[in-house]
């Protein structure tokens, strides 16, 4: 039974039980775009999971995760059961390596997040921008680099790349994927309306003529007009002297960065929304056979856990988990119903603030813990909030610094400040100015960040001269 | 209802190419630039001598880290994030660890790190070295006026020595006349006289291009075992130099206290004596090797010393008089003086004596070495000084 899903036999048998289960799926209500499965060798699997795209552009950046999935795998610390991409239609991966049970299994939870990405409404919106086809043209795009490589040169790509993947995350996600310039001038001012007596006396006074005449009419407007939070666009739109393939390759990183987001921010609620489907669909699957029922519950259970086996505590909270105890608790409280109109409007952040409920945290043993600087780890608290914003506290902004263009200076350089005052503290020099090399080199003029130090006083980080 | 999902496993080339291995190897390619770059520092370490007799070494280097922006580790505030598992506020999960010190804490903070050993060949690295320093090559002596014969090949021929057949050509021939012939034979013979091709020679004259480079050093009770590894990285890196520019290169290696023998390679490094130092005695040496030896119109000689700086005071008049003769019949002295710690205060009796040589116009430069560091300085200043000469 617990073989590979190698042979001919195995995937036909998987062909056939993942048809009984989309029936039954479909007979509870999920919704989702046609999925179309590939069973894969493992090699090929981490390779997607490392480029986060079946084909994606090649960087170097990419060669040390894939070098330390390999390590990780080969220590036995990871193992990759499902990669799914949404779209119409979506596509999921299965690994040939892992059982019969275990490929069941997770046909079940890709159905959960088909039907999850179909439904949420950030998933919907990107959609809508982008339309369902982004691996396709994910892939061409790689092309596309690929033979810029060959046109402009190994160096040239990749400094392009070097700064556009490290901004990967600096994108404004509540704008559009397909956003105007800014408008060159500043629109005409309002027809004033017609002076009141008072103002009519006003200007009567000596001198209070002049000053209005001299108001010119339309003026040009300052770039950007207001901070701008989305780098990729804007240094694509407004880097002095990019080329046009340089351009292509920053828009293309900034749509799987648009792509990516709401994976990202909905990894709690869509993980545990699949994992609850696929424990669902199995325990009402009556069509399957005892034991590889058995094996995948098994299977479910070593990846919908807490912390490992062997251990009572875990210094991290797993997304499955807490995203299945959630979902299970808001759907024995509300029903089904209740739990697809949240699928539909929330994130992360609405989900855990409003349903991640006093009595679950109790429940689960969730807690705040604090590593101090002696290395002493402990546990600060438990209450509700606190332990909200510290599951929430990596997702802020994607997981980056709030940083913005803010300044275009006459001579052409940049400046960018950081929004230091809602990310708390200051970035991390070292790296920041490794960035800024970055951007500096497609840039082609000086690029300064405005940030604080240590005890927030200011500090200003200068790309190194070319 | 039609099925919405579609299963297929028919992706057979999805083994034929590896992303992540091509990005890998590109990564790696980036170290080694990033590695060369730094390489004077790199090399420093003492491990490259010991690597140095299967001609590569091992480089042990951090995986390159893709910057991104990110906030600062605060060490106003402690990190705080959320966990799972029984326990209340208070509960201490896990006790500082009391600082072990040493290498322990060190491989605590790196746990899970990947360190990647990077092979270097030695000719690269000293490659990279000179373009890094921005070392001249070495200057041949401009009056090496005897020029050798060399034998370079040229030509062909219908006629010549069977070892000298060049099989490519003779096939060429061979293809091309039995295409002619095929028109109005059956089947053509495979190969006749007439195919066969023969390599050519000629005489053709070089500039000579042969150096001698004699190694001494002190080997007194006086010189410890750190003296020495300083010599050796010395002596190692400027053989390397000198094997760059010259086609054949002699090595000669003399060891003394007061008295001096020659020794090969592998013992020179392992030799210690007892007693005094008397450096003329190495340079007498020295002198009687380069006058019967390597006649200095055919040779290009560097002699190189190693010492602490101690010469006997009385030793004085006798080292002067054969540092200044070996000084008119080779290319270039070097005299490095091994003082690992702090640099002494007091100029040695040694490094008077060069000075006074150097003054006499002869081609001699001394370098003091106290740390890994400052064998790149002394090979630099000697390679410069020895294209100023």
């Amino acid at each position: 039974m617990c073989t590979t899903t190698n042979s001919a036999e195995a995937i036909e048998q998987l062909k056939q039980y993942s048809s009984q289960i989309e029936k039954l799926a479909r007979d509870l209500g999920l919704d989702y775009y046609p999925v179309d499965f590939e069973v894969v060798p493992n090699n090929f699997m981490m390779e997607i999971a490392v480029y986060g795209l079946p084909v994606r552009m090649h960087h170097w950046s990419f060669g040390v995760r894939y070098i330390h999935q390999l390590i990780r795998q080969g220590m036995g610390h990871s193992r990759i059961f499902e990669v799914m991409f949404p779209g119409d239609p979506c596509r999921a991966y299965l690994v040939n390596g892992n059982t019969l049970p275990e490929n069941t299994l997770v046909t079940a939870h890709v159905l959960g997040h088909a039907d999850f990405a179909k439904n949420n409404h950030l998933f919907a919106q990107f959609m809508e921008m982008a339309g369902g086809h982004i691996l396709e043209q994910a892939a061409a795009r790689a092309h596309r680099i690929e033979t810029a490589i060959q046109e402009y040169g190994q160096e040239r790509v990749e400094a392009v790349l070097d700064a556009a993947l490290a901004l990967e995350p600096h994108i404004d996600i509540n704008r559009e994927l397909h956003r105007p310039l800014y408008p060159t001038q500043v629109p005409k001012a309002e027809p004033e309306p017609e002076p009141d007596h008072f103002q009519k006396r006003f200007r009567m006074l000596p001198g209070e003529k002049m000053a209005l005449d001299g108001q010119p009419v339309a003026k040009r407007a300052s770039i950007p007009p207001q901070p701008e939070y989305d780098l990729l666009w804007f240094i694509a739109h407004y880097a002095p002297e990019l080329e046009d393939w340089e351009r292509d390759i920053f828009l293309a990183v900034r749509e799987e960065s648009f792509y990516f987001y709401p994976v990202f921010a909905c990894q709690i609620m869509n993980e545990g929304w699949a994992s609850y489907w696929h424990a669902r669909l199995l325990r009402e699957a009556d069509f399957l056979p005892h034991d590889l029922y058995l094996s995948a519950i098994k299977a479910h259970s070593d990846v919908v856990r807490p912390y490992a086996a062997e251990r009572q505590l875990a210094l991290a909270v797993n997304p499955y988990h807490l995203g299945f105890s959630m979902w299970e608790d808001i759907i024995e409280k509300h029903g089904l119903e209740a739990a697809r109109r949240i699928v539909k409007e929330e994130d992360d952040f609405g989900f855990v603030r409003n349903y991640l409920t006093k009595e679950l945290i109790e429940k689960l043993e969730l807690f705040v813990y604090e590593a101090r600087d002696d290395g002493d780890i402990r546990i600060s608290e438990n209450n509700v909030h606190a332990v909200h914003e510290a599951i929430l506290a990596p997702k802020f902004n994607y997981g980056a610094p709030r940083i913005a263009a803010n300044h275009l200076h006459v001579d052409g350089s940049l400046q960018l400040v950081h929004d230091h005052q809602s990310d708390g503290r200051g970035v991390d020099l070292s790296r920041a100015e490794r960035v800024l090399e970055y951007i500096g080199r497609v840039w082609r003029r000086p690029v300064t960040l405005h940030t604080v130090g240590e005890r927030g006083e200011a500090r200003v980080v200068t790309s190194k001269r070319l | 209802m039609t099925d919405h999902i579609t299963i297929s496993a028919e992706t057979p080339w999805y083994d034929l190419f590896s992303r992540g291995s091509r990005d890998w190897l590109r990564h790696n390619e980036k170290v080694r630039e990033a590695v060369q770059q730094n390489l004077p520092n790199l090399v420093a370490g003492p491990d490259v001598i010991t690597g140095s007799q299967d001609r590569t070494v091992q480089v042990p280097v951090h995986l390159l880290e893709h910057a991104r922006f990110r906030l600062a580790d605060s060490s106003q505030q402690s990190y705080t994030s959320a966990g799972q598992g029984q326990g209340k506020p208070g509960d201490v999960l896990r006790q500082a660890q009391p600082d072990m010190g040493g290498d322990e804490g060190e491989g605590g903070n790196n746990d899970g790190e990947v360190k990647l050993l990077l092979e270097f060949k030695v000719d690269d690295i000293i490659d990279w070295l000179w373009e890094e320093l921005q070392l001249p090559d070495l200057q041949p002596k401009r009056n090496t006026a005897i020029t050798d014969d060399e034998y370079v090949r040229e030509g062909w021929d219908k006629h010549g020595a069977r070892a000298r057949l060049d099989r490519r050509r003779t096939v060429k021939e061979a293809v091309k006349r039995r295409a002619t012939q095929e028109k109005t034979q059956e089947n053509p013979v495979p190969f006749t006289n007439e195919d066969l091709r023969f390599k050519q020679l000629v005489q053709r004259r070089k500039p000579a291009t042969n150096a001698v480079v004699i190694f001494a050093l002190d080997v007194s009770a006086s010189m410890t075992d750190a003296e020495r590894k300083l010599a050796k990285s010395f002596f190692f890196f400027v053989l390397q130099g000198i094997r760059r520019r010259y086609g054949k290169v002699e090595t000669r290696f003399i060891a003394h206290t007061t008295q001096a023998w020659e020794f090969s390679e592998s013992e020179f490094f392992n030799v210690s004596g007892t007693g005094g130092t008397g450096a003329s005695t190495a340079f007498k040496l020295a002198l009687e090797l380069v006058e019967t030896e390597y006649d200095p119109s055919q040779y290009n000689g560097y002699l190189f010393y190693a010492s602490d700086g101690e010469n006997f005071t009385e030793d004085r008049a006798a080292a002067t008089e054969y540092l200044a003769k070996l000084g008119k019949l080779l290319n270039y002295i070097g005299y490095v003086e091994t003082v690992p710690g702090s640099p002494r205060t007091s100029e040695t009796e040694m490094k008077m004596l060069c000075g006074e040589v150097e003054r006499t116009g002869a081609p001699i430069g001394s370098s003091i070495l106290t740390r890994h560091e400052d064998v790149w300085k002394a090979i630099r200043k000697f390679f410069v000084q020895q294209q100023s000469e």
